[in-house]
């Protein structure tokens, strides 16, 4: 993904990542309409994670990972509050506190030695084995998208072959809600 | 139960619209919308206006809506009939302007299946909609319906689509007034943050060189807010510059009205932009066309924005003091304000920065030499706007060269009176926009500025305006050249006229005859008057053939990439040099 949107005043400098969440509708077509607006306008998304949250009144959450300088970010946080089933917006980053967690599976295909170093990591990380073969692991692993990244850098030597992550979700933390 | 609200989708629809309080729709029929046009047949209280081509159905609607502060409503077609929408609706969207769009739709059970005349109109439209909708479930029509309108008109206007599938036109299902639907979460803020006013208002009273800088905003908040912003101006005695989008919200007559600023504004307007400590946007948008080069758009103020769109702040220019709120609410409690203080302008300094403006006036950046020959096409402009002014006069444009002369030279006192398209820059608005401001009044004088290049665009309308007895007048600048393109080309591309010849023109005074219309042709300046009284004189439509001066080009310029103060006054000022960068730039 390209880095930055082309902003006349507020160059380069000062690029951040924010954790956006987003409280919608859900409703046919509102993931294309957010995800629209990041496409449309050239922000840039990191990650986007989306699951309905309230069957009763059909609210879904998304959050989004976005790249972009304090002013971008703004702009983001208002186009979006734009939207018309788009019920509230929240930077985390900035009106954090907040947790933030992925998942990720991960699989390597590997025998010997390599195999038993991939568990003993999978260990040190807490990953647990959710599926196995005589020459196979899919490790399922859960934290900070830093802990997932460095988790997948010491698996490449010992076999990795595939890998699927789920973005990043988010909330606020203490008694405040998101 | 509630039997006597039962009825037909289509029925629904035009109940919905009747309620909305909807006397016109501008459509063209076709076969997923059979139904609607089945019960637009039984109902009195709706005109339908046929136009040739559904760009001109929305473009009409969007004179309707300028024209009037009411939405405009479109009827099409599935397919071909919403795609041929899509330009409209973005032109709707750029201009801020309220539509209400219904597409039709094939059956739900036929969606996704490549059917006949199907689109993914929802689709599609997303990007150039402020929202839209597929209804799926006739119990929900009445409420997209009424939803649709809230969110058109509410807020900063803009258009919306309904995509109606045929099944559920034919459904049966239960009608809903509108003053039993109200927006889940739609709700746009209108008041102002008093704090935020209050600290304005200081430093508008303290401020030394200070400028209005208003814009569209103004004229869709309302004639309320037209009125409070001509009584804060005079209160301060401060200059004030328009937008192109903003012409009329302040009078153009007014000594206190600098002219249009931005890329063809004026030169007292520019440098007043590019000098002033204080800038007071009231609605408009820091657009691209205004500001030009942004590191050196007004780089010694401070900057006070009112805007309903929270995104408009801080997208472009950072702000000072962001106001988010209805221009009219926020205008009446910085009158309130202003007062309760008694606050009283810097007087020695405001004199010192008028007696500035009046030597960048001196310039009189828009004069041009009118020879015997050749007309001018500044001087047919000016000429019309004296021989039409004293009358009830609506002027709409298309794009381009003839477009600018006509916010340089036509005189806008009054809002809602000039309609042109600013943002999306839309050839072959101008006709249609017309025939919508025509039926909006019938007893009007509703005129077309038009190029040659661009009037050919949609053309066909004037068949739509006879039809209806619409007399729209078409005064066409023609220079035989996409003006516009050329005058880039001289400047800019080393006078290299790739494709921009206007070639094989058609005859404009027998084509108005072949659609029945009144056709004039004038070539020689001492005739421009008498052929604008011979215009205003004829009943029905009339197209006028006004062959200028080829070459003549649009002055004063702020090049692409320029800032306020690189203004070119003519092509002799100087050569326009353009750096890689700023020629990248439209």
């Amino acid at each position: 993904m390209a880095l930055t949107r082309e902003h006349g005043v507020s160059d380069v400098e000062d690029v951040r990542k924010h954790t956006i969440s987003i409280l919608v509708d859900d409703e046919t077509g509102v993931l294309a309409r957010v995800a629209g607006l990041f496409s449309g306008r050239g922000y840039n998304i990191e990650s986007l994670t989306v699951a309905q949250v309230d069957a009763k009144n059909k609210l879904s959450r998304i959050t989004i990972v976005a790249l972009g300088t304090p002013m971008v970010i703004e702009q983001i946080k208002a186009q979006a509050n734009r939207l018309v089933p788009v019920h509230d917006v929240v930077d985390l980053t900035v009106d954090g506190p907040a947790v933030e967690r992925e998942m990720a599976l991960v699989k390597t295909v590997a025998s010997g030695e390599k195999r038993v170093e991939s568990l003993r990591i999978a260990d040190i990380f807490r990953a647990r084995a959710v599926d196995s073969s005589h020459n196979s692991f899919i490790f399922e692993i859960t934290g900070s998208t830093d802990k997932i990244d460095s988790f997948i850098d010491l698996m490449r030597p010992l076999g990795l072959t595939e890998i699927s992550r789920t973005g990043v979700v988010a909330m606020v933390r203490g008694t405040k809600p998101t | 139960m509630a039997s006597s609200n039962e009825m037909t989708g289509a029925e629904i629809v035009i109940k919905a619209l009747i309620d909305q309080g909807v006397d016109v729709i501008f459509g063209y029929p076709g076969g997923a919308v059979l139904p609607l046009y089945d019960a637009l047949f039984e109902h009195n209280a709706i005109r339908h206006i046929l136009v040739r081509h559904e760009q001109a159905a929305v473009h009409a609607a969007e004179g309707y809506a300028r024209s009037t502060g009411k939405p405009g409503v479109v009827l099409v077609t599935s397919g071909p009939g919403a795609t041929n929408a899509v330009t409209g609706l973005t032109d709707a969207l750029m201009d801020s302007v309220p539509i209400v769009c219904l597409t039709g739709q094939v059956a739900t059970h036929l969606i996704g299946s490549d059917a006949f005349q199907e689109a993914d109109t929802v689709g599609i439209t997303r990007a150039c909609t402020k929202h839209n909708w597929l209804v799926k479930d006739v119990n929900d029509l009445a409420r997209s319906m009424h939803e649709a309108f809230i969110v058109a008109t509410g807020g900063r206007p803009g258009p919306v689509v309904v995509d109606l599938p045929k099944d559920v036109q034919l459904a049966k299902g239960l009608y809903l007034e509108p003053m039993r639907v109200q927006h889940k979460t739609y709700r746009p803020k209108l008041k102002g943050d008093l704090a935020s006013i209050r600290e304005a208002v200081e430093m508008i009273a303290a401020a030394k060189r200070p400028l209005f800088y208003t814009g569209g905003g103004v004229i869709n908040s309302g004639p309320g807010a037209v009125q409070l912003l001509t009584d804060f101006v005079r209160m301060t005695g401060y200059p004030i510059t328009s937008t192109l989008m903003g012409l009329g919200a302040y009078p153009a007559s007014d000594k206190q009205f600098l002219g249009m600023v931005g890329m063809h504004g004026k030169v007292e307007t520019n440098y007043a932009m590019h000098d002033c400590d204080l800038m007071i946007n009231v609605g408009a948008r820091f657009d691209d066309r205004v500001t030009g080069r942004l590191d050196a758009f007004s780089p010694g103020s401070k900057k006070i924005h009112i805007d309903i769109d929270p995104s408009s702040i801080n997208k472009i220019v950072p702000i000072d003091v962001p106001i988010i709120g209805d221009v009219g609410h926020v205008l009446e409690d910085m009158i309130k304000v202003w007062k309760s203080k008694v606050h009283r302008p810097d007087a020695d300094a405001l004199e010192k920065w008028w007696s500035q403006i009046k030597e960048w006036r001196a310039i009189d950046s828009l004069k041009y030499e009118q020879a015997d020959d050749v007309i001018k096409p500044q001087y047919a402009i000016q000429r019309l706007y004296e021989l039409t002014k004293d009358r009830d006069v609506y002027i709409t444009t298309e794009v381009g060269q003839h477009q600018m002369w006509a916010a340089q030279h036509y005189g806008f006192d009054k809002p809602n009176h000039w309609l042109t398209s600013g943002g999306l820059g839309t050839m072959g608005y101008g006709l249609p926009a017309a025939i919508g401001v025509q039926v909006a009044h019938p007893d009007a004088l509703v005129i077309d500025i038009a190029g040659e290049a661009s009037i050919q665009m949609n053309i066909q309308e004037l068949s739509t305006a006879m039809q209806h007895r619409l007399p729209v007048k078409l005064f066409i600048i023609n220079n035989r050249y996409m003006g516009m393109v050329r005058q880039w080309q001289e400047l800019m591309h080393g006078g290299r006229y790739s494709e921009t010849y206007s070639e094989a023109l058609p005859d404009f005074v027998k084509l108005a005859e072949a659609f029945g219309a009144t056709g004039l042709r004038v070539e020689k300046p001492g005739d421009v008057d008498d052929v604008i009284k011979k215009m205003l004189a004829a009943e029905g439509p009339v197209i006028v053939d006004v062959v200028v001066d080829q070459l003549e080009n649009c002055f004063p310029m702020m090049p692409s990439g320029a800032a306020h103060n690189e203004m070119v006054l003519s092509a002799e000022d100087k050569a326009i040099e353009v750096s890689a960068e700023a020629a990248a730039l439209l």
